[in-house]
């Protein structure tokens, strides 16, 4: 009988054996997750520096491997916070290590974007990784490669250079293995969705063939950073609380819940606890798992807590995503744009804020084509893949009856949602798409809902206003004929003149382009 | 002859001053910042009845307003517009044009152009509505043409041969009852009677058989359902001239239908009067006669059959005799067309058939 053998592996070891978790299955996908990986790094980084970002990304190919694939070189550059010298190898070369374990929304949620992808380089080209970062003082450059097995970084190389121009960011050059023609689409709808959701951004790629795209900043305005805070006793798990206790000065569970939660006063926590049938002197370190396993469970049907607070979260603001979209779109006056963002909301004690917009006209038909075409932003990160599978698709698709707005099913139509949240219910581990989870179904439909009532008025003042300007020109092409041989058949020299009739007809017209009425806000569905 | 020309020329000027005064009308309206309109009778079917004072259909009392302001009128009313200007053009140049030539003549004229003959005959009636006045008098004709043949003397009062006369046996073949003869005065004639035949085979047998002289009678030739121009000529002959008239057609449904539209109108010219002769009479061939004299016969199809079930309810074949034909015809299932008589020889329709028919209608 074989003896069975037991060991750790390292969490470097497993995303190595798991790498199509995070979404390095095959050449052309991991190119595009290399991609999103790094720009989502740059773009935090630039947002808590609280600079406009300036992003740079180059892909160069550098050999043909001869089974269709090729080994590029792919470098992004940032002008974020930079990371502090004594960081730059444990950051790059360790899995799951970061500053991404605090309770805000931010892009990443791991901290392990980055390192993965830069792991997934190493194994598929053996080439090591360079990372130049300045915080604002000296440029150190690294050049390294991860220790799989025990989740090590192994630095070949540490230059120092000053800094005379002052530069600060972050600069990652890596070789890997991938297929751009391939991913060439994914890519650009990528950076466009994200220049969409980021107006503020400036980026620029130049792709292997040479070709420079740039997505231009329109506006130097940022959405106002999130700010950290204490968790929401209804979204923390065991572990959470955990933790909290074994940090605890507290001696009392009163005045754990008080002092380690958001929105808990003492008569809340008193309140709680009652019913959680655990004593509020109890000191908290003694707890036994039982308890605390009781205690989370209380918590999730306690009824007494205020809503998570949303400060934490770092929507992109209604005027913001309307530059975005307009300019990612490339809109004009005469089409549609409406955005609204939705009061916070929560689910499962998570605090979450949808906010949406629509798009509608000429321009979408040209640039588009018919049919309606839909943006997901999850925390304004982009989501290109399973759209059938995810809530928005099913709000659009199986919720919203667009014929109460007079929407058909082609309709030159681009609906736009995106939901922040420092939980976002994915379905699944490869982050892909969002869950049905009800109350953010909710929020998405009423949003789309209140959109489309603006939209439905649009449509009809197009409609009236079509059947008014094709009128128009009837009467422009018969009543001169009319004249004509009527004067004709009296033998007139001159015919009368229409103009005046001409005029009344148009005056219809000009009345049918007046500005929109206000919608009246109807009651929601709940 | 001076006189009968003037007064073809004051027929043509009363028309003529008819379309001026539309031009007029649409002119002074557009100049009073008004969307030109004109009232005409509506000829939806609800508005078709039957006068049996005057024995045809007419119009009813309702009247439609052709708006320009409406835009689904506006079209067809510049159609109208063009239309009579067309036809002043023709009154003016002394020329005349078919149905068919109108719908050409606005090729290629953007916005005014005609998708079908169907839409310019469409406007030609509704000129006829409005003015009140057969296109004929404006010089617009169908393409079907008919034959007159008999002891009658006409003088033209066409361009080139005004004044000119001519007695119509001239032509054993007959003439054709065009623009020109549809103009022509009536000078004099020593026929007593007009015999209306349908089939252009029989008409020319008669003329062989000289059946006008043995009976005194002008001959003519229908070519199935009689054109305007033709009735307008019969009712002129038995009204102006106090000619009896007696129509003789196919036994059939069609052939019945054929003199009863010269006898009482169609509901397709229920705007125009002039066109009936309500005392004209048919005289064969009845279902009755196809027992009587053993003609060969056809089935009736069901075509037939549906066709005289419609006859039987319309209010035009209401009398004794209508009625006991239609029910005679269902009752044998049987129709005959006037060639077959020639079962009995060439002559035997005008020796035999004729005389008896005549008499019977007491001519």
């Amino acid at each position: 009988m074989e003896e069975t053998t037991y060991k750790s592996i390292s969490p470097s070891d497993f995303f190595y054996r798991n790498r199509e978790i995070a979404g390095f299955s095959n050449p052309s996908r991991a190119m595009y997750s290399a991609i999103r990986e790094l720009v989502e790094n740059s773009l935090d980084a630039c947002e808590i520096r609280g600079v406009p970002p300036d992003i740079y990304i180059r892909i160069r190919e550098v050999s043909e491997t001869g089974s269709g694939t090729s080994i590029y070189a792919l470098r992004v550059e940032d002008n974020g916070t930079g990371v502090p010298p004594e960081h730059i190898p444990r950051c790059f070369g360790q899995v799951l290590y970061g500053s991404k374990y605090i309770l805000k929304q931010s892009r990443g949620t791991f901290g392990l974007g980055g390192t993965i992808t830069i792991l997934y380089g190493q194994i598929t080209t053996h080439k090591p990784v360079r990372v130049t970062s300045s915080t604002g003082g000296d440029i150190h450059e690294y050049e390294m490669m991860i220790d799989i097995v025990h989740n090590k970084p192994i630095i070949l190389s540490h230059r120092v250079r000053a800094n005379k121009a002052g530069w600060r960011g972050t600069a990652v050059e890596l070789y890997l293995e991938g297929d751009y023609s391939r991913s060439m689409y994914r890519i650009y709808e990528y950076l466009k969705q994200t220049a969409m959701v980021n107006p503020y951004a400036e980026i620029t790629f130049i792709d292997p063939r040479g070709r420079l795209y740039r997505f231009e900043r329109v506006t130097e305005e940022m959405p106002p950073p999130p700010r950290a805070v204490k968790p929401h006793p209804q979204g923390a798990d065991v572990e959470t609380y955990r933790r909290l206790i074994a940090i605890t000065g507290e001696k009392t569970m009163k005045g754990f819940m008080t002092r380690h939660f958001q929105g808990v006063g003492p008569a809340t926590a008193e309140k709680f606890l009652q019913e959680a049938g655990i004593d509020p002197g109890k000191n908290p370190k003694s707890l036994s798992p039982d308890e605390l396993v009781k205690l989370v469970r209380a918590a999730r049907e306690f009824n007494g807590f205020q809503r998570p607070d949303p400060s934490c979260l770092s929507p992109i603001g209604e005027h913001l995503l309307e530059m975005g979209i307009r300019k990612e779109l490339g809109l004009t006056d005469e089409d549609f744009l409406k955005v609204v963002q939705r009061r916070p909301s929560t689910y499962l004690g998570y605090p979450f804020i949808v906010e949406a917009a629509i798009a509608y006209g000429k321009t979408i038909e040209r640039r588009l084509g018919r049919g309606i075409k839909i943006y997901r932003f999850a925390n304004r990160i982009p989501l290109l893949f399973d759209e059938s599978s995810g809530v928005v698709w099913k709000v659009v698709h199986k919720i919203i009856n667009w014929g109460t707005y007079k929407v058909s099913p082609d309709s030159p139509m681009v609906v736009v949602v995106h939901v922040c949240s420092t939980k976002i219910p994915y379905k699944t581990v490869g982050k892909e798409y969002m869950a049905d989870q009800p109350e953010v179904e909710r929020e998405i439909t009423n949003a789309l809902r209140s959109i489309a009532r603006h939209l439905r008025l649009y449509i009809s003042r197009r409609i009236r206003l079509a059947r008014e300007r094709r009128r128009l020109s009837i009467f422009e092409k018969y009543l001169p004929k009319i004249a004509e041989f009527s004067a004709k058949l009296c033998d007139r020299e001159k015919p009368p003149d229409i103009k005046p009739l001409l005029k009344a007809v148009s005056l219809e017209v000009s009345e049918a382009e007046s500005p929109l009425r206000e919608v009246p806000e109807l009651e929601e569905e709940a | 002859m001076r006189r009968r020309l003037k007064l073809a020329e004051k027929r043509r000027a009363a028309v003529e001053l008819a379309l001026k005064q539309l031009g007029k009308i649409i002119c002074e309206q557009i100049e009073n910042r008004e969307f030109p309109w004109i009232m005409l009778q509506s000829r939806s079917t609800d508005n078709i009845v039957y006068d049996p004072e005057l024995r045809q259909y007419v119009l009813g009392d309702r009247v439609i307003r052709r708006h320009s302001r409406n835009i689904r009128h506006i079209r067809p009313f510049a159609q109208l517009i063009w239309t009579a200007w067309f036809a002043r053009e023709l009154l003016k140049l002394r020329k005349t044009s078919t149905l068919r030539e109108v719908y050409y003549s606005a090729r290629g004229l953007r916005d005014i152009e005609f998708k079908s003959q169907d839409e310019s005959d469409e406007i030609i009636t509704d000129l006829e509505t409005a003015l009140n006045m057969p296109r004929e008098s404006f010089n617009i004709y169908p393409e079907e043409r008919s034959a007159i043949f008999g002891d009658l003397t006409i003088e033209y009062t066409v361009p080139g041969y005004e004044g000119k006369r001519l007695n119509l046996t001239e032509h054993p073949d007959g003439m054709m009852i065009g623009p020109a003869l549809s103009t022509a005065e009536i000078v004099e004639t020593s026929a007593d009677k007009v015999l209306v035949i349908e089939k252009g085979a029989m008409f020319t047998r008669l003329i062989e058989e000289k059946a006008y002289k043995r009976f005194n009678a002008i001959l003519i030739h229908t070519a199935g359902q009689a054109p305007r121009a033709t009735r307008t000529l019969i009712k002129r002959l038995n009204e102006e001239h106090g000619l009896p008239v007696y129509l003789f057609t196919d036994g059939d449904p069609w052939g019945m239908h054929i003199a009863m539209v010269i006898i009482s109108g169609s509901a397709n010219a229920a705007h125009l009067r002039g066109l009936a002769t309500p005392d004209a009479k048919w005289i064969g061939v009845w279902a009755t006669d196809i027992i009587r004299y053993k003609l060969p016969t056809e089935n009736l199809t069901d075509k037939d059959v549906k066709r005289l079930k419609e006859l039987k309810r319309d209010p035009r074949y209401q009398g004794e005799l209508w009625q006991r034909e239609i029910d005679t015809f269902l009752e044998i299932g049987q129709k005959a067309e006037l060639e077959a008589f020639s079962r009995y020889g060439l002559t035997y329709i005008v020796d035999r058939y004729l005389p008896d028919k005549l008499e019977e209608a007491g001519a």
